[in-house]
Parts: structure tokens; sequence; C-alpha cells
């Protein structure tokens, strides 16, 4: 599992996406601009230029024609991915943390940060699918989280919840028409946050990093755990493995501690798990900073870890990975296939 | 301008002109009041007198009154006796002492009572409990699943807990509390009582339900020790007790400025208490001292039978004292002039030639004047030095007692005549043999950092390091050197010969190495006259190791890095005794591990004996009974996965059923994915022709 390295970045990454063909990665990092590579080869197909601050947040819609991405410089932006165009540009009185588009690509949540007498909120914009239409100005929507700040959000399936993460280590869900609170579990330990939240591919399911040190697999219909993975350091990332059921873990020392301590302490490791029995299956090294993002091709190829220094990998999976399975789960398909 | 008194109106003087009866002075009063004594901390019972007429009255109270005054002042008039109506006493008496702390001595010196105050409503009928059987002390022996596993206790976060050793599997649960201790846990040395250690003294949890034993209320106190049959404790505190005026449950008055108190295990009641010694500022050659003297732990030193513990004033004497009345031995402390420390034999030893009882200890005296500095051997309750011997050029010594009692080590560590050079030698003495013969093993040049003997055996290894020992970043360079006695003929244990030395290659400080010393493969020629075959069996890494601790069958070893020491990977490790890794396993703010301690066997010699020659047969079945075990526990791992899967899978129908329900139910169709997929399945392919003129040129040719 030789990985490309992507070192389009001169600062610490924040988050990768793939598109739903997983032809296509972007990324966002500290310095100021969204770069689009090719998935395969890792060749740069391109970067968006024009925010004028570190840039938290990137997501791509379902149809791979438009890209948002949130920034410390208080916008988000919406580009036209072909060409680079910038297409709109929304204010916000904070940094913007979050953003993520629907199941269908007609809304754009975002996630504000809490700061300057503003409290933290999540902001519903409505998006007009045509590419050279009009975009409104118009908020569809604005949750105040007004207890703990939310840290991360997205969609359930049928835009039917929003589900956020909170600083606090809970998590919330939303009715996505009218914004009201319906639930607020505390699923991680006190004021460990969260710092990832990533959707199973029909988004009835989710899992969420967290500085305690746990990712969890939630149900998104009433925020159940379902499945907990322990690790030995805080995490800043988790996805799913479409196709295998393995969840990747990223995280490691945070990055201000890093340097008082051993460079073996360090836990720049991305670690699978399988999905469902909760082992850990293996790691894989390779950063010499914390990993600050993983994300998995929805296609199930290959994964992507964005890291604290700068570099993003690519892995694209090997014969190995798809044939390990479980006796019990060749068992299950065996008599799968015998029905 | 002020004003003085001249310029003084009359309101001005006339405003201390108030009704006195209009002040509120409660709160003052309530301060100042003078409480008059109350209670009845001054006075005494004596019970159980002889029944006297009123002319015998004052014989008796004469005769009581001598007694009393031994322990504090009273007088004839205070001492009442209240007489029937039949003209007899009525068979008691209540004393009164001039302060509250003559009548606690009196009370815990002559058995006495004191009055609980006026009853009202008479006397309440006392409830005589109901009696309970007590739990078993020692069921843990028993381990239920019938494989002899040892117990340990782990502290970690604010929660601890004991669990059985599992080997290679999650340690079994048996309690886990948290907040159970405030500082850290201990072992009773048979591994009846697990210690706790708040604030407010030391508890300690035992049988099968965990239930709290015992409590000593020693407040703020830091460190305790056990003597070795558990029948007693020492608890020392930095702070001296003060006991408040209300009285404290467990200490008396007289317990107040005192560091030490001396517990009887099975009353929960102190014994004695003392205060700390000064410490002297002066080392052995009349140099003050350059640190401030660290305290000495443990002050309170235990005969291994329980019946002596004994304490060293440092150049002057040792007083030991006779338990469990905590009297001095023959009303004196020992002088012994000079002394610098000295070690109980930590088993009753059988010297030859001597039939009487008798507990050993050994000290040592540095060089005072033209006096060569002295080890002794001191037999109790004798005291008679039953061996000593010279030394000369002594800059330090320390003491070594093998576990059995059999052998003595004592470490000296020697100067040159101008001082400029260092050097060890290794004094043993074999304490069973007639007359205590003394061994010299070789002159060590490097500075002998650590010394053990092998635990009931008769082999020892030392650290030493070439380096001088002190505060360095770099932990110095050390080898280790092991010794163990030649072969000879007949049951005697020969000289002991050097065996090797290690040297340690690399500054990796976090290696364990595991050696076998009775390796059974081929043996050097060298080494061909020596009791002992030593082969490394394995070497293992364990990052930010600060303890080591074995198992007390010495089938496992647990290292850990502990919270106290650092931050770093804190957890533990455990090994079998051949070094191989069984368990690795990080823990957030671990602290301590401590295995439970076993009482010695009940077995005897010989049945010992016949186990060890049959052990080949029991092996066999305990490897039978392993196998079926890690068998039976593979099964129900994959049982599990099954199940977990299942359940998963029913999760996930549950789920897509009610999406596609719900789907329905808003008329959705289905989300473009699943309709790719649909697509995908039909195999549909379609084929794009994409011609694309690049350049279209004309020419005519002519």
């Amino acid at each position: 599992m030789r990985p490309i390295l992507l070192s389009g970045h001169e600062r610490a990454l924040t988050q990768i996406k793939f598109n739903r063909d997983g032809d296509l990665l972007f990324s966002v990092a500290k310095d100021q601009h969204v770069c689009a590579w090719f998935s395969h080869n890792g060749e740069r197909l391109g970067t968006y230029k024009g925010h004028q601050g570190a840039i938290w947040t990137v997501d791509v819609n379902p149809d791979s024609t438009m890209i948002a991405s949130g920034s410390a410089d208080n916008t988000i932006r919406l580009w036209e991915v072909k060409t680079g165009r910038l297409l709109k540009t929304w204010e916000f009185p904070t940094a913007v943390k979050r953003v993520e588009f629907n199941e269908e690509g007609t809304q754009l949540l975002g996630v504000t940060e809490k700061r300057m007498g503003h409290l933290g909120s999540i902001v519903v914009l409505n998006i007009n699918p045509d590419i050279d239409g009009e975009q409104s100005d118009e908020k569809e929507l604005t949750i105040v989280c007004d207890e703990s700040k939310a840290t991360v959000a997205g969609w359930s399936y049928m835009n039917k919840y929003i589900i956020a993460g909170h600083e606090d280590g809970s998590v919330s869900q939303y009715d996505a028409k009218t914004g009201e609170q319906l639930e607020n579990l505390p699923i991680h330990d006190l004021n460990m946050q969260l710092t990832d939240l990533q959707w199973s591919s029909d988004r009835t399911y989710f899992i969420t990093a967290s500085k305690d040190k746990t990712a969890k697999l939630v149900a998104a219909r009433d925020l159940e755990v379902l499945k907990t993975y322990p690790s030995d350091t805080p995490l800043n990332s988790a996805t799913m493995t479409p196709k295998k059921d393995f969840v990747i873990l990223g995280g490691g020392q945070a990055a201000m501690d890093v340097t008082t301590t051993a460079a073996r302490q360090g836990k720049f490791e991305a670690r699978f798990y399988h999905k469902i029995f909760e082992d850990e299956i293996g790691r894989v090294r390779g950063h010499f900073g914390p990993l600050n993002t993983v994300a998995a091709d929805p296609t199930g190829k290959s994964y992507a870890s964005g890291g604290e220094d700068g570099y993003v990998r690519v892995h694209h999976f090997d014969k190995g990975f798809f044939d390990f399975s479980y006796e019990v789960e060749r068992e299950r398909q065996r008599a799968m296939q015998q029905q | 301008m002020a004003p003085s008194f001249d310029h003084l109106r009359d309101a001005d003087v006339d405003e201390d002109d108030y009704d006195e009866n209009e002040i509120d002075l409660s709160d003052l009063r309530e301060k100042y009041e003078v409480q008059l004594e109350q209670g009845f901390d001054t006075f005494v019972v004596i019970d159980g007198l002889p029944e006297v007429t009123e002319e015998q009255k004052p014989k008796l109270v004469k005769f009581l009154l001598k007694k009393l005054k031994s322990v504090g002042n009273t007088k004839e008039e205070s001492i009442f006796m209240p007489m029937g109506d039949d003209g007899k006493s009525m068979r008691f008496a209540f004393v009164e002492y001039s302060t509250a702390a003559e009548a606690a001595a009196a009370v815990r010196q002559l058995d006495l009572v004191r009055p609980r105050g006026p009853c009202r409503g008479g006397v309440p009928t006392p409830v005589i409990e109901e009696f309970k059987e007590k739990e078993h002390m020692r069921s843990w022996l028993a381990d239920p699943s019938g494989r002899g596993r040892d117990q340990f206790a782990m502290y970690r976060g604010e929660t601890v807990g004991v669990f059985w050793n599992n080997e290679k599997d999650t340690p079994e649960n048996v309690v886990d509390r948290q907040h159970w201790t405030e500082s850290f846990i201990q072992w009773s040395p048979l591994g009846t009582f697990l210690t706790s250690v708040h604030q407010q003294g030391v508890q300690l949890w035992g049988g099968p339900s965990w239930t709290r034993q015992r409590r000593f209320a020693h407040p703020f106190v830091n460190m305790l020790d056990f003597s070795p049959g558990e029948k007693y404790v020492v608890t020392w505190s930095n702070r001296p007790i003060s006991i408040p005026d209300e009285g404290h449950p467990q200490l008396a008055a007289d317990d107040d400025g005192k560091n030490y108190v001396i517990w009887e295990v099975e009353t929960g009641k102190p014994l004695r208490s003392f205060a700390n010694l000064d410490l002297p500022t002066t080392g052995p050659d009349g140099q003050p001292l350059k640190a401030p003297p660290k305290f000495p732990w443990p002050a309170f030193k235990w005969s291994a039978d329980d019946k002596y513990v004994a304490r060293l004033t440092q150049g002057q004497s040792i007083s030991v004292y006779e338990l469990p009345r905590m009297t001095l031995l023959d009303k004196t402390t020992i002088k012994i002039e000079g002394v610098m420390d000295f070690e109980w034999a930590p088993a009753t030893v059988q010297r030859d030639g001597n039939k009487s009882y008798e507990q050993l200890f050994c000290y040592w005296t540095p060089e005072l004047g033209s006096n060569p500095a002295k080890v002794g051997l001191m037999s109790i309750p004798s005291k008679e030095v039953v061996r000593s011997l010279n030394l000369f050029s002594v800059s330090d010594a320390k003491l070594h007692w093998q576990s059995d009692g059999t052998y003595l080590a004592v470490k000296v560590d020697r100067h040159s005549k101008s001082k400029k050079s260092q050097a060890t030698t290794l004094e043993i003495f074999r304490v069973r043999e007639k007359g205590v013969p003394v061994e010299v093993v070789d002159t060590i040049k490097d500075t002998v950092i650590n010394f053990a003997w092998e635990p009931k055996g008769d082999r020892f290894v030392i650290i030493t390091t070439t380096e001088p020992v002190g505060q360095t970043a770099v932990p110095p360079k050390t080898s280790v050197a092991f010794f163990c006695p030649e072969k000879v003929k007949g049951n005697v244990v020969g000289n002991f010969k050097h065996l090797r030395t290690l040297e340690k290659k690399n500054s990796n400080s976090s290696d364990l190495e595991f050696y076998d010393m009775d390796f059974e493969g081929e043996k050097p020629e060298s080494d061909k006259d020596l009791t002992a075959n030593l082969q490394l069996m394995n070497i293992s890494d364990h990052y930010g190791v600060t303890d080591v601790q074995w198992d007390p069958s010495g089938r496992f070893v647990t290292s850990w890095a502990s919270a106290w020491k650092h931050a770093m990977e804190n957890g533990y490790h455990i090994y079998d005794f051949k070094g191989e890794q069984l368990r690795e396993e990080p823990l957030e703010k671990f602290k301590q591990w401590a295995w439970r301690p076993r009482p010695a066997t009940l077995l005897t010699k010989e049945e010992q004996k016949q186990i060890r020659k049959n052990l080949r047969e029991y092996s066999k079945t305990f490897e039978q009974e392993d196998a079926e075990r890690v068998a039976g526990a593979d099964q129900a791992v994959v049982e599990e996965r099954r199940r977990m899967l299942d359940e998963w899978y029913a999760w996930r129908q549950s789920v897509e059923e009610e999406l596609e329900w719900e789907r329905e139910e808003l008329g959705l169709s289905k989300p473009a994915e699943a309709a790719a997929k649909g697509e995908d399945a039909e195999g549909e392919v379609i084929e794009e022709i994409v011609e694309e003129v690049l350049e279209e040129t004309e020419e005519i040719v002519q």
C-alpha cells in the first residue's frame, strides 16, 4: 500500500473530502487555498483562491459541480469545481468551522464559531444547483447553540435531522426543517470535544471522533451508541470504509504538546478497527505530526489522511485488504450465497 | 479644624448616653463566656471493688489512693464511693482527677472506665449484637477458577481495583472502587488486608466482600509498615498529632505531638506513640552533612516473629520494645556508641550450637578515634553480641540479609588512606554455621549501587558503576555482576565466587533482561565448579518503565510506568518468567500496581518435596486444562463475534426498512446513488464517440 504524497499545502491540513465518484479529492489547510486532486495519481487539478484566512472545512456537492469552503475569514464560499470560479460568498460574524451539503446538494449547512460575543450557530443556506444561477443571500434556518457550541454537524438521511457534535462532548439531534432540538445526549466524556462526524453511505448512522480518545458509531434516528472504538490518543478524525466493514481513526498528541515528548510518543498513525467487532486491525504510519483528518473514498478503493505536518497521503488498498475477513464473516457470506 | 475637648458640643458628649440593656451583646457573650467544667473528662470509675462497710471504707480508699496517685493527682475527697441502703458499699467508686489528661492516663494504664454521663430514664439495656460469622479473610487463596491465580491491585486515575491475573486475557475484576484511597495502596505482608491511606488515617480492607476490617485514625498519615506477621502496624506522619479538645476517637491526649503510632491489628487499638527523633546533623566522620537528612523509613523495625520492634537513635543506641506491651526490653535502651544502622534477621535463625530462643539483628558502627569500624550481630533478648567483625577505612556500610536469615552480606565501601580512591568489599556472614564464619568476596573497584540476594537461595547480584553516583541527567553506565557459591562435596555451601559481569552496552534504559540462573543447556568450562549456569533468555522493551515487581509465585513479572513519576505511556506490561510479554495495557493516569502477597505454604517440607517430584504428572494435567480453556475461550470469542455480526445485520435491516417506508411515505424516489446502482446492475453500457476536429485546412494542389 504505497501512499501517494500530496505536498501542495504549506500548513497543517484541516479537512479532506472525496467526491462521490471517488476520483477527485479536495483538501483544505491553514494556508489560504483549497486544492483539488485526482485521487488515482495525485495530480493536482487546481486550486481555489480567494479566502483571506485559514480554511477549516470543505465539501463537494453530489454531482461534483460545486464545492463549498468555510474559513477563518468569516465566510463560506461556493466555487465551481471545473473552473475555480467563485460563485458566491456568504459573510458571517465569526469563523466557519464546518460546511456540509445535504444528500441532494440543495442545501448547505455551516457551523459558525462562538467568539466576540456571538454564540456558535448552525446556519442552513439554500443552494441553487444551476451553476450559473443566482444564489440566495437568505439563510433558510439558523440554530443557535446557546449551551455548548457546535464543533461539527451534518445532514442525516432524507434531510430529516441535522446532527451536531458539541464542545462539551454531547451530540444533538435537530429537526432539519424547524431547527428544533429533539435530543441532546452526552455521547463522549464531559468536556471532551467532538472533533469529527462522518456519515455512512446512506446517512442512517455516523461515526464521531473525540478528544476523549474514543470514536463511536451512533445511529441517526435515536442517537443510540452502536459501537465504541477506544484508542490511546486524542482523536481528530474518524471515517468508515465502504465495501469493507472497517473504520479508520486519526489523531495523535495535540500539536502543542508534540515537541515536549519523544517522537515515538506522538502516535501519528492511522488506526484501522473492525466496524462491527471493534477490534483494532492495524495501523498505518507515515505522518510526522498528528492526523487532523481522514477520509475514505466512497467507492472503497482508497483512503486519504491529512496531517499537521502539511501533507496529504493517499493510500490505495491492496488485494490483501479486500481479502481480509473474519471467519464468521466468511461463514455468513457463504450462507448468503447459498440462499 | 479637628474638634478639641473645648469645642465638643453636648451632642457629641451625649452620644455615649444610651441604655445599656439595649445593646445586643449576645454575640460577644457567646464568644467570651467562660465555660464551666462540664462533662466527666476528669472522672474515672473504678468497678469491681470488694464490698465494704462504712468502717472498712477509709482503708480501701487509702489503698485506692495509692494506686490512683501513681498516674495522676487526686485526693481522698475526690473519691466518692456510694453506699447502699444496707450500709454496704455498692462495689464501685468515682474518682476525680485534677486534669482530663490524668484521667485519660488512668483509664489506659489502670484499665478503668470513664463515666458516660447522666442517663435519663434509667440505664438502657445493653444490646448484645447477634453473633455474625466473620468473613473468611483468606478466601482468595482458593481461586474460584481452580487455577491458583494470583491477585493484584491497581491504582489508576482515582480508582483502585483488585483483579485476578489472567495472563494474556483481560484481568478479571474482583472489586473496583472510586476514591478508595487518597494517596497510595499497600498490601499487608501476608496479603490479608488491602490498606488505603487517607487524611484521617489508614483503613484495612479484606474478605470476599471487601468490607472495612480496621481503621487506624492517625491524622495526616504519610507512611505505614506492618509487622511481618501482620499483628502490628506502625503509622507515621510528618505532622505531629494534635488531639483536639473534644478528644479523638482512638488516640488519647498524651499522644499529642507524637509522629509514630504503633497499633495492634487484632483489636485496632493504639499501643504506644512516639515522637520523631532529632536527626543527626553530622555524618559518621563528624563532618556536618551537606544535605538535610531524610527521615529514615522504616524507623521502627520488626523482628521476624513480631515479638520485638526496635528503633535506632543514630550514633547512640537502639531501643528494643517488647510486644504487645511496648515496654523497653529490660527497661533500658541498648547503648552502642556510634551505631549507624541496624537490621533484624528476616527469619528466626537457628544458630549452630544455640538452643535457646533468640532473634538476631546486625548493626554497624564507624571508626571512632582509634577504634576500628565494627559490624556486630546481637542476640535478643540476651543482648549478647554473638559475632563482631572489625573493619578499617570504612566510609559506609550497607546490611543485606538473605530472606531466610542464613546469610548476612555487608557491603563495605572503603577508602584508601588518602581518601582518594574508593573500593567495595562484600563481607558475608554465614549465620547458621558454627561460630558465624565471615567470608570476604573480592574487592570491587567500581561503586556498588545495589545488592540483592536470591530469595531463599544462596546467590546474589550487584549493580556497579564506574562513574560516581550523583545527580546527573544521563543515567550512569552500569553493569550487573552475578555471584554464586562454588560446588563442594557434602552438604555444605562452598565459597562465593564471581560468576559473570554483564556490561550494559547501550544507554536504552527501558530494556528488561531475563536471565536463567539454572540453565539446563551447555555450561561453559569456566563455570564448571559453580552452582549456577547463567543464560540470557529474553530482552523486552518497556518504554518509560518506572517499577518492576514479581508476583508472589515467581511465575510472572509486571513492569509499569507510573503517573507519579512521569506522564508518558502510563500503563503496565505482564511478562512470564521467561521474559515473554503476555499483556500490555496502556492506562490513563496509571499510578500503582501491587501483587497480593501470599502467606507461607501450609504444606510440610516432605509434602512439598513430593509435589516437586511429581511435577511432571501435575504439569500434564495443567497443560491439558490450559489447552481446553484456550480452546473454550476461542470458541467463546467466535460465538461473540457471530452474535455481534447478526446483531449488526439485524439492526441494518430494521433501519433500511424504516428508511424505505419513510421514503415511500413522503413519496420520494430512491436516492441518486441507489438509482445509479440499479442501472449498473442492468449492465447498460453507454458508448459515446466523441469526434473532435482539431484543425481543418484546405489546400489546393496545383
